[in-house]
């Protein structure tokens, strides 16, 4: 839920109490100052009508309300002592509305002029409750769905107005990249507490670029360090393999340091390169021929593929042309060929097909299927091929991520397919 | 042949030095910046081996002063870094070669000759060995001046192994030079025996007074006789 809309649902429970009870009291109030008025207009016409009887005494035998809104009854002066002035809520036939209507009555007790005691009853037309109780509910109706549709309005053209350096920040947030080169520049505006947030986010955000950048550069100059004294070993060992003096024996035992030190730098020369592809620095992009290229491919390990005696066939349906990096290009093909190759048996095959949008490359093999999440882990190796990294399909997996293709991997039928969708 | 190498690690100046000298090159070292400067402003070299970072200053400062003296020299670049923008970067400042460390000795050797000969010999890029020339540009092999046909890569195998005459090659140099980068992770390199033997057959048939040994699991060895 959008924040604009999460504090319009809070807002819209709490503005329903609030409306409610500001209705109830409202009720009560006016109720109240309805009465008031009513009985001050009935002490009133007491006065005026009690004056009249006294000039005109026939009036004392009206003891029906009928056309006019008083009546006389004559009472016992026992009885007459202990009355009071009394106003009641009643009800009256109505002729127009030819039912019982509530009423306001003042129940009085009068002298008349003949020494008799009188009571006087004044009826007023009161307020219906109940109408003006439904009235006042669909008034509140119209004026909560008011209320929340301003509010709506409002949320929605001043606060998005108001919010949008914050939108702005959490947009930046979101396609900002570790290792893009690109920095996160802050957004101008007048409110103090998104000032803050840019810039907490700011320094929080540059601390982690030269933490990245530091990092980086260490895994680069690490890897660099160690090429010198790799190079010094293999060299050194190189020109002791020269020296006459050296038995069979001998010889092959400096043989194998030397393979041990060429994995070491073929392990760091890798590790390198993948190093170097996470931190996305193949900037340079050309249109590459992937037909072209898995030919060019399929030639250069001819003479691998003839000595494992299998089979490498490209077969063309389409013709894939994609913009990146040459190099990782190659790297991303050739790595996935020699793969098929050396895992595979004599008088096995590898299948290069390339589509229009897609690659794949298949193999025979005997391993049955592998583990499909873990194959592009680091240094995860299914074989015990003594001269694997366990980091070819690392790479291959980093420049699939790099550039956003997807890589599937399948097992059917004692094959082994990589399928790369561009 | 005279030769510079100026490369600030000692150990792998030391046996740089003695790998070229081994070749009857006369070979002077610098370890360092201000070293490196007086030597190539004062003397004429026919190569010189540059290493990119040195105490001091840059070796593509070197590389700076060389192209402004107007000098000739012929340059190969061994460097750490192996990324093909440095590379680039090198050779557009003047150099003749780029070499990523760590390199094999035979590399480094057939690297330098093959500098050396693009312009030493008039234009003409000729190795002669006994009864063996070669045309390197015309990829062009006489035995006893009869022309010999070879595929592309028995002819590179024949050209570096004629550069590294009389010394131990290791498979897996022989293995990166011909068949490049890719092939480096392949088992054992034993691959390459085949175009070896299909080679040391033509050799043989042609009556070329070389000898392709092998030494058993390390290598392969070029005997002028």
């Amino acid at each position: 839920m959008k924040l604009l809309n999460y504090t319009l649902s809070y807002l819209s429970i709490a503005l329903l109490v609030v409306v409610g009870v500001w209705a109830v009291i409202f009720y009560v109030n006016m109720l109240d100052e309805i009465y008031d008025s009513i009985d001050d207009g009935l002490e009133n016409s007491k006065i005026l009508i009690i004056r009249k009887v006294e000039s005109d005494t026939t009036l004392i035998h009206k003891t029906e309300f009928m056309e006019s809104n008083y009546a006389i009854h004559e009472i016992t002066d026992q009885h007459a002592l202990h009355v009071r002035d009394i106003y009641m809520d009643s009800t009256l036939y109505m002729q127009n509305e030819k039912d019982y209507e509530p009423v306001r009555m003042l129940k009085t007790v009068f002298r008349a002029s003949n020494g008799k005691y009188y009571e006087l009853q004044i009826v007023s037309s009161m307020v219906e409750e109940d109408d003006l109780i439904e009235d006042l509910f669909y008034a509140i109706v119209w004026l909560y769905i008011v209320l929340l549709a301003s509010v709506l309005i409002i949320n929605n053209v001043l606060l998005r107005k108001v919010w949008k350096p914050f939108y702005t920040i959490l947009d930046k947030l979101k396609n900002f990249r570790l290792g893009s080169n690109e920095n996160f520049s802050a957004v101008k505006t007048n409110v103090s507490e998104f000032n803050i947030l840019n810039d907490t986010v700011s320094a929080l955000l540059q601390r982690n670029i030269a933490i990245f950048n530091s990092q980086k550069q260490f895994i680069e100059n690490a890897s660099h360090e160690l090429q010198t004294p790799l190079a010094i070993s293999i060299n050194k060992l190189e020109l002791l393999t020269e020296k006459n003096s050296l038995s069979d024996d001998q010889l092959q035992e400096i043989s194998t340091v030397i393979e041990s030190l060429e994995r070491l730098t073929r392990l760091n020369k890798t590790l390198l390169l993948l190093s170097r592809i996470e931190n996305r620095q193949f900037p340079q992009q050309t249109s590459v021929n992937f037909n072209e290229l898995a030919l060019r491919l399929a030639s250069a390990f001819g003479d691998l593929s003839e000595f494992k005696s299998v089979k490498i066939s490209v077969t063309q349906p389409g013709t894939c042309i994609y913009s990146l990096n040459a190099e990782l290009a190659e790297i991303l093909l050739s790595n996935l060929i020699k793969n098929a190759i050396l895992h595979n048996y004599p008088d096995g095959s590898v299948m290069v097909t390339i589509h229009a949008t897609g690659i794949s490359v298949s193999n025979t093999s005997h391993t049955g299927s592998l583990d499909p999440s873990h194959i592009f882990d680091r240094f995860y190796k299914n074989s015990a091929a003594k001269n694997s990294t366990g980091l070819g399909l690392a790479i291959v997996k980093s420049i699939i991520d790099y550039y956003g293709y997807t890589i599937r991997y399948s097992y059917t039928n004692g094959q082994h397919t990589f399928l790369i969708q561009f | 042949m005279k030769i510079l190498v100026i490369e600030d690690e000692d150990e792998l100046r030391n046996v740089i030095v003695s790998s070229l000298e081994k070749e009857n090159f006369l070979v002077e070292s610098a370890a360092d910046y201000t070293t490196a400067l007086d030597k190539v402003t004062g003397y004429q070299y026919d190569c010189i081996l540059l290493d990119i970072m040195l105490p001091g200053g840059s070796g593509l400062s070197v590389l700076d002063a060389l192209k402004k003296m107007r000098k000739q020299e012929n340059v190969i670049i061994i460097s750490a870094k192996n990324s093909v923008d440095d590379k680039v970067h090198g050779l557009n400042l003047g150099a003749d070669d780029y070499l990523a460390k760590p390199f094999h000795l035979s590399e480094l050797t057939a690297r330098v000759k093959s500098v050396i000969r693009r312009k030493s010999m008039d234009g003409q890029n000729i190795i002669e060995l006994n009864n063996v020339k070669i045309n390197v540009d015309d990829r062009l092999l006489y035995i006893n001046h009869e022309p010999v046909s070879l595929n592309r890569k028995e002819f590179d195998i024949l050209t570096y192994f004629i550069a590294n005459k009389n010394r131990l090659i290791n498979k897996a140099a022989l293995a990166e030079h011909i068949w490049g980068d890719h092939i480096d992770q392949a088992d054992d390199f034993e691959f390459i025996y085949s175009q070896i033997k299909n080679l040391r057959k033509k050799l043989k048939d042609t009556g070329a007074q070389l000898e392709i040994q092998a030494v058993y699991g390390v290598g392969y060895k070029l005997i002028a006789h």
